[in-house]
């Protein structure tokens, strides 16, 4: 298994730009979670009126829009086989700065380049850090994203939550207004998924990301270059992160630089591992985020609607996450074949 | 003429004389001053907020800074960014540190209780600051939450109550252990349980105040219930998504009548404007910050033993309603003296 990805990349190539590599034939955790979903979609729909109407399943898919456009950036950068924790403050902290510099008079163009600068400014420090200075990525994407955060809280900002301010009402329509009935954060995560499916498969350096997820070495004696795809990886990373963060302060009319703190993370890579992209690298794509997102975002929609309590919410999300990877660990033993080398 | 010169000798003398009679009165020292002055000297307050750089806390500290600058006593924040084990630490190294007061803002009602009762077991006087724990220390200070609740169920009965049909009502509460979840919703309770003309259709969190949250729930919400009447939200900065997603799905202004409360800054007079809410319960900063103030002055000069005194100051609250609405009565970090 270990080396072959490239080529197993390029098969899959042929089934379509949304198929995974790797485990292709056989039950994986994409198939036992697409199951999942299919049965709770199901069961809500017979069960709980009012939940399978078009109106609700267009609220469902927005409520989940941000964190499946999160879970994309996340994806690309633990197929190569990292882990970007400061996904939450390349969300925040450069959407808030594009916010505070259009509502001080800078023009829309001025501040959204800023804004996509200091975003491009984040992920070339984590990648520099992970890939040459060779810190694990756990550690250093945890510590620049407290950081990032600290820099808004300290110097940035007078208050945590900015307000969306009118100046830059011109591209509100990102994260509130619909077009022919589909909601934008619906079509910004559709356009994501699809760049970042097209980016994966149908390009060189995103085949680089997969075999240099696979297996670094191999990838290095290959003539891959390894450590430039690293830096790449973050970036992009933390440009889609800044993305969701123009369509999530769009839609809720403020960014509120406190979801740093928040758990938003933790939802952001439930997503990715349910959806069965595995933490040690160089397996899964665009289709297992997909998956992963409509299922977290069944779930809560429907105990919304059964208006269950918020500690009952969060024991749900997590037995379902605790089932998905059991099934998968039961189903597909690891074993030495399958195991890898550095694998979390 | 000569009648004229001694008026005038006569009353430049008598000016003379008022003159060097004021001079001669003597000036006299305020017993009081000296001392409290001098036993300010020295002595240290530390604020242990759930998070800065919002509104209500940038506003509480300003006031405290203000004064202890103006009083010349040491004044410190240890912010605990939204992280109440981060938080329990800085108490637990404050009880060590041994400051005259600590100010402290509970994100919960029980996780800092143990940990008040030790500090004035060690000798640190404690007030507690809007956000309380179930543990009475020397002082609190701030809203008398289930009394906001109340109010903001009260209009919302006087909005929704008119009908054929009861008035759905949807409630957007806090954590589920916070004070301004827990005791908020007792307020609701009191007015909302046994009552036939509105019906509440859902009690949902917003996690830690999210407005993305917010804004989610009340999406769903309203899929499942068009003709929403009201929604009893938790905090201004929470429900701008609450507003957001009725703005969304096309409803005007008023169309759902949204309450909420929050310390009474700009956002509450720009909210009332921009109609994301109609109803708005003020538990006024500049007002608790005064009081606060007082408390924290009246800690420092106490000579009794820690606890022996215990004072509670509810907040008087302020209500504000698109009739009421004028700029002057909202503040902003500017404006607070």
């Amino acid at each position: 298994m270990q080396g072959s990805s490239i080529q197993t990349s390029h098969r899959s190539r042929a089934f379509g730009i949304f198929r995974g590599p790797g485990k292709a034939a056989g039950f994986d955790q994409l198939k036992i979670v697409s199951l999942l979903f299919v049965v709770i979609f199901v069961v809500y729909a017979l069960l709980l009126p009012g939940f399978f109407t078009v109106g609700n399943l267009l609220t469902l898919m927005r409520t989940v829009a941000v964190l499946g456009i999160l879970g994309l950036g996340m994806a690309i950068v633990v197929i190569g086989r990292g882990i970007d924790l400061s996904m939450i403050a390349s969300l925040a902290v450069p959407s808030a700065l594009v916010l505070m510099l259009a509502a001080s008079g800078y023009s829309v163009f001025v501040a959204i380049g800023l804004g996509i600068c200091m975003a491009i400014g984040i992920g070339i420090l984590n990648g520099i850090l992970v890939a040459y200075a060779e810190i694990p990525s756990l550690f250093t994407t945890l510590a620049v994203g407290i950081g990032i955060a600290g820099v808004g809280q300290i110097g940035l900002f007078d208050y945590e939550i900015v307000s969306w301010p009118p100046q830059l009402d011109v591209i509100a329509w990102i994260g509130r207004g619909s077009i022919a009935g589909l909601p934008y954060s619906v079509l910004a995560f559709l356009a994501t998924a699809i760049l970042v499916g097209i980016f994966l498969r149908g390009t060189r350096p995103g085949l680089f990301v997969y075999a240099s997820g696979d297996n670094p070495g191999a990838a290095r004696l290959t003539g891959i270059p390894l450590r430039p795809v690293m830096v790449m990886q973050y970036v992009m990373s933390s440009c889609i992160a800044f993305f969701a963060g123009l369509v999530l302060s769009a839609s809720s009319a403020s960014m509120d630089t406190r979801i740093f703190n928040l758990t938003w993370i933790y939802d952001v890579i439930l997503v990715v591992v349910l959806g069965g992209i595995g933490l040690s690298g160089g397996r899964g794509g665009v289709a297992n985020v997909i998956i992963g997102t409509l299922l977290i975002g069944t779930v809560m929609n429907g105990l919304t609607i059964m208006d269950v309590s918020f500690e009952m919410q969060n024991l749900v999300r997590g037995l379902v996450l605790l089932l998905a990877v059991l099934a998968d660990s039961l189903i597909n033993p690891r074993n030495e074949e399958t195991a890898q080398q550095g694998d979390i | 003429m000569h009648k004229f010169l001694k008026l005038a000798i006569g009353f430049a003398m008598a000016t003379v004389a008022g003159l060097s009679s004021a001079s001669a009165q003597q000036s006299m020292a305020d017993p009081l001053r000296k001392d409290y002055y001098a036993n300010l000297k020295g002595k240290k307050v530390v604020f242990v907020p759930v998070f800065m750089g919002l509104d209500l806390t940038e506003g509480w500290s300003k006031i405290m800074a203000k004064q202890a600058k103006d009083l010349g006593y040491s004044y410190e924040v240890r912010n605990s960014n939204f992280n109440t084990a981060a938080g329990a630490q800085t108490i637990t190294s404050l009880i060590s540190e041994k400051p005259d007061v600590i100010v402290v803002q509970n994100p919960d009602v029980q996780s800092y209780a143990k940990l008040l009762q030790q500090a004035e077991k060690a000798g640190i006087r404690v007030i507690q600051l809007n956000m309380k724990t179930n543990y009475q220390t020397t002082g609190f200070v701030g809203a008398d939450v289930e009394l906001i609740g109340e109010k903001q169920a009260e209009a919302a009965v006087a909005k929704c109550g008119a009908g054929a049909q009861p008035g759905k009502i949807l409630i957007l509460a806090g954590p589920p252990t916070s004070p301004f979840s827990a005791y908020m919703l007792k307020g609701y309770e009191n007015i909302l349980n046994n009552n036939p003309k509105v019906k509440v259709v859902s009690v949902q969190s917003t996690g830690d105040y999210e407005s993305a949250k917010a804004k989610s729930i009340t999406q769903v919400v309203l899929q499942q219930h068009p003709d929403l009447c009201a929604v009893l939200g938790v905090w201004d900065n929470t429900d701008v998504g609450t507003a957001a997603a009725l703005q969304e799905a096309g409803k005007k202004p008023g169309d759902v009548f949204v309450t909420t409360s929050g310390g009474g800054g700009e956002l509450a007079c720009k909210g009332l404007r921009d109609g994301m809410w109609q109803y708005y319960v003020s538990y006024d900063v500049p007002g608790q910050g005064r009081d606060l103030n007082a408390l924290i002055m009246a800690a420092l000069q106490d000579k009794n033993s820690v606890g022996s005194t215990k004072t509670v100051l509810y907040t008087p609250l302020v209500t504000y309603t698109p009739a009421t609405l004028g700029d002057e009565r909202c503040w902003s970090l500017d404006t607070l003296r």
